[in-house]
């Protein structure tokens, strides 16, 4: 079972196709679901204290502005966990304020730096194109190392 | 600073979506709870929420993706049902993230089609692959980098 970021990162159908044919998708979800189910000082919506831009600098130079270090503090750890990734590259649903779109800008450009196998597709806008997206997500995930593996 | 003390600690929680002309959301729920042994369930207009220990859902998620494979997806969620920082019942309007789900729940239908042909044609079936594709952006020139700094350095 490989790990498998996928780009939406609140995607449903990468989501599901992943886990469905057998790995285990990355998304924003579980870095949420981290600091939702960590004790410590309140700070909603999403419990991202002022120590997330600190981890970010990881990821990002300090002269990038902290909203863009405090997205890549929940999402840098999950690239780096990623053994593949699945983008789709014309995803209207991925828009945002200036942090998110930066964010994003970041996100692909470290996961093909990471040099993984990456899939990248468009969504389909009718039958035809959902089955050649069904196969070739399903040729990709088949292709990755299974556990023990790699 | 109020102190946060988090609930639902060692749970996961799943949306699960029904886009099927044989099941209602409200069918689903149902025989969800049949099979549920302790795994908190919530309806909802698209499928359901369930919320527990990794184990429990996953293996209730493998019943209930049975029920209908092709139409029910699965997807995670970061915060337990009913989490008043997401909840519309506080805070009024569609819940942040419903316009994501809105979205892509129009083409889940594509997806379902392109699982049940791969179905009906097996696994070893040659399926011709959608175009790889990677973000076409037009490259700068490389004269006109040149003209930029010579005008930069004027």
């Amino acid at each position: 079972m490989a790990k498998v970021f996928i780009y939406p990162a609140t995607s449903l159908i990468l989501s599901d196709l992943v886990a469905r044919f057998g790995h285990k998708p990355l998304g924003a979800a579980l870095g949420i679901r981290e600091r939702i189910q960590t004790a410590g000082v309140d700070s909603p919506p999403l419990q991202i204290t002022p120590e997330e831009p600190k981890r970010g600098l990881k990821y990002a130079a300090v002269e990038v502005p902290s909203g863009v270090r405090g997205r890549m503090a929940i999402y840098g750890p999950l690239i780096e966990e990623a053994e593949a990734a699945i983008i789709v590259t014309d995803a209207d649903l991925a828009f945002g304020c200036m942090g998110c779109a930066r964010t994003d800008e970041l996100i692909l450009f470290s996961l093909r730096q990471k040099g993984m196998p990456i899939l990248e597709l468009k969504y389909p806008t009718n039958e035809e194109e959902g089955i050649l997206f069904v196969a070739a997500v399903r040729k990709f995930l088949t292709s990755l190392p299974e556990e023990g593996e790699a | 600073m109020a102190e946060y003390i988090p609930k639902y600690v060692g749970t996961i929680t799943k949306y699960v979506f029904i886009e099927s002309p044989s099941m209602t959301p409200g069918e689903l729920a149902l025989r969800a709870y049949e099979a549920s042994e302790g795994v908190l369930i919530k309806e909802t207009c698209f499928g359901l929420q369930l919320t527990g220990v990794p184990e429990a859902v996953d293996r209730l998620i493998d019943e209930i993706r049975s029920f209908d494979p092709t139409h029910i997806f699965v997807k995670d969620r970061g915060f337990p049902p009913g989490d008043p920082r997401r909840c519309r019942a506080n805070l009024g309007g569609a819940r942040p993230g419903y316009l994501g789900h809105e979205r892509e729940f129009r083409i889940l239908r594509y997806i379902t089609r392109g699982l049940e042909e791969l179905d009906r044609r097996g696994e070893d079936a040659e399926v011709p692959e959608a175009e790889v594709l990677r973000e076409k952006r037009p490259l700068l020139d490389i004269k006109r980098l040149q003209e930029l700094i010579e005008t930069e350095e004027q």
